[in-house]
């Protein structure tokens, strides 16, 4: 029971990603079941939903650190399936941070952001010192370059983490749960870099509990539950006006 | 051979330093190769590879489980044997005591290196691995730039400790004939009655070449620790 807002596709631009009747099961357990999902480029989506509704997973396939068991996805016009070469495609245009940062402890903040451009896109070092200074600048970081991850604040890593990916100049960013490891008072930095990136244009999968980010750049709100999309809307028509039981309970478990 | 007389050991020290340098060139070859191998061995086991990780698994628990001074000595007699047959001719093809040492030592090695990188390849978080592949790293670089580093680096007390007995483990080539550090001294005890400075020399020598190597994987150790890692 999808209820969706009704779009004139053709003034629309063409999806990005494309998800089309996803499934994915972990042993006998469904993670994904059926799941239809377009982003077009630019577009900005909130996915949220109870623990185990199957949002991270469905990001995560997005990228293929998952793999999906049916359907098709497909990324800048690159399908998923087995084939590494086209896997690597997607991946080279798709960031993702992570709840846990996943920040490589032995390498400098300024290496952490040189790494993948260097080995993945061929820069030459000072190019890629290049890039990285910039992108740790945008993420008002650049100070602590030469410092190591376990020296940074659990707010400056999710920062520099953001800055990694971004320094792969990706057309969409993945976000999963961004802000859920994080102390109360840091979420705020982490969360203004992101609502910066939404206003350059970036295109954005977020996996987030955030409301008032949702409300401020989310272009639309997908709600999870048991491994389906069960209401996708505007923020503002989600927030207001839930029309499944299911959002509703959950809205009231997150707002207080 | 009431007091002790240490003057036999100067005049020994050429044949007893001949000796020290074979045992920590056997040691340098077998961490060598050992390290070498032993990381293919892991890998090949934390890849999963069919059946070659299977053999891999059943050659580490063969070695393991056989004390090195027997595998010497096979490898010293059958190797030779099995060497002819393959090469047809049916007689047996000698390969000396010093490389039967050497190879011996090496591949013995490479199981416990393989097993100290298998555990350390563990202890790598799962999340570094699912960064690297949001990031588009190929496997090599994955394992080359980010994984290993930080394998080596949990790993290296244990490294150290296995190197450790490894040096003490060269003594046992006297039974291929060959003279490592301890083997020069106790021939030259037994030839001169003088066991006890002979031995105590030697102790003294273990000991210093086992701190040194210590005191040296400390200072890389700190060299690249990993700064604010709380370990």
């Amino acid at each position: 029971m999808v209820q969706q807002t009704v779009v004139d596709e053709t003034r629309r631009p063409p999806a990005i990603v494309a998800v089309e009747g996803v499934v994915k099961r972990f042993g006998r357990f469904t993670a994904l079941n059926d799941i239809n999902l377009s982003v077009r480029a630019g577009e900005k989506i909130v996915l949220c939903g109870p623990s185990g509704s199957g949002k991270s997973t469905l990001i995560r396939c997005i990228n293929h650190i998952e793999t999906h068991d049916s359907g098709r996805i497909v990324v800048d016009g690159v399908e998923l399936t087995d084939r590494m070469g086209d896997i690597n495609t997607v991946r080279r245009e798709v960031g993702m941070v992570f709840q846990s940062f996943n920040l490589f402890p032995h390498l400098s903040i300024v290496e952490n952001c040189m790494l993948a451009p260097m080995k993945v896109r061929g820069l030459s070092r000072a190019q890629a010192h290049e890039r990285a200074r910039g992108f740790l600048r945008k993420v008002r970081i650049h100070d602590q370059a030469d410092k190591y991850p376990g020296q940074l604040s659990g707010g400056q890593q999710q920062r520099v983490a953001i800055a990694r990916a971004l320094c792969m100049q990706p057309k969409i960013m993945l976000f999963d749960e961004p802000t859920s490891a994080l102390d109360p008072e840091m979420v705020k930095e982490v969360l203004d870099i992101m609502v910066e990136l939404a206003r350059d244009g970036m295109t954005m999968v977020c996996v987030t509990h955030e409301m008032g980010f949702a409300r401020e750049v989310a272009d639309r709100v997908v709600f999870m539950d048991h491994g389906a999309i069960v209401e996708e809307a505007d923020p503002e028509t989600f927030f207001r006006a839930p029309r499944t039981e299911r959002a509703r309970d959950f809205l009231g478990q997150i707002i207080h | 051979m009431n007091s002790l007389d240490f003057s036999i050991v100067l005049q020994a020290w050429p044949y007893l330093w001949s000796g020290l340098l074979f045992s920590l060139a056997l040691t340098a070859v077998a961490f060598v190769v050992g390290m070498v191998l032993g990381t293919c061995f892991a890998l090949l086991q934390h890849f999963e590879v069919p059946v070659i990780a299977k053999i891999v698994r059943g050659y580490i628990a063969l070695v393991r489980s056989i004390p090195l001074i027997l595998v010497l000595f096979w490898f010293f007699f059958l190797v030779p044997i099995v060497l002819g047959h393959l090469s047809g001719s049916g007689r047996p093809v000698p390969i000396g005591a010093t490389w039967t040492a050497f190879i011996t030592f090496g591949l013995f090695e490479a199981a416990y290196y393989s097993e100290i990188i298998r555990v350390g390849l563990r202890a790598v978080n799962r999340g570094q691995f699912e960064a690297c592949q949001a990031l588009a790293l190929s496997t090599f670089e994955t394992y080359r730039s980010v994984i290993m580093p930080q394998v080596l680096r949990v790993a290296s007390p244990i490294i150290l400790s296995q190197t450790i007995i490894l040096f003490q483990d060269t003594s046992l080539v006297y039974v291929l004939s060959l003279t490592d550090l301890l083997g020069a001294a106790s021939k030259l005890a037994q030839l001169n009655g003088r066991l006890v400075e002979m031995y105590l020399v030697i102790v003294v020598v273990y000991l210093a070449i086992s701190s040194a190597a210590s005191q040296g994987v400390a200072l890389l150790r700190k060299r690249y620790a990993i700064a604010g890692a709380r370990r």
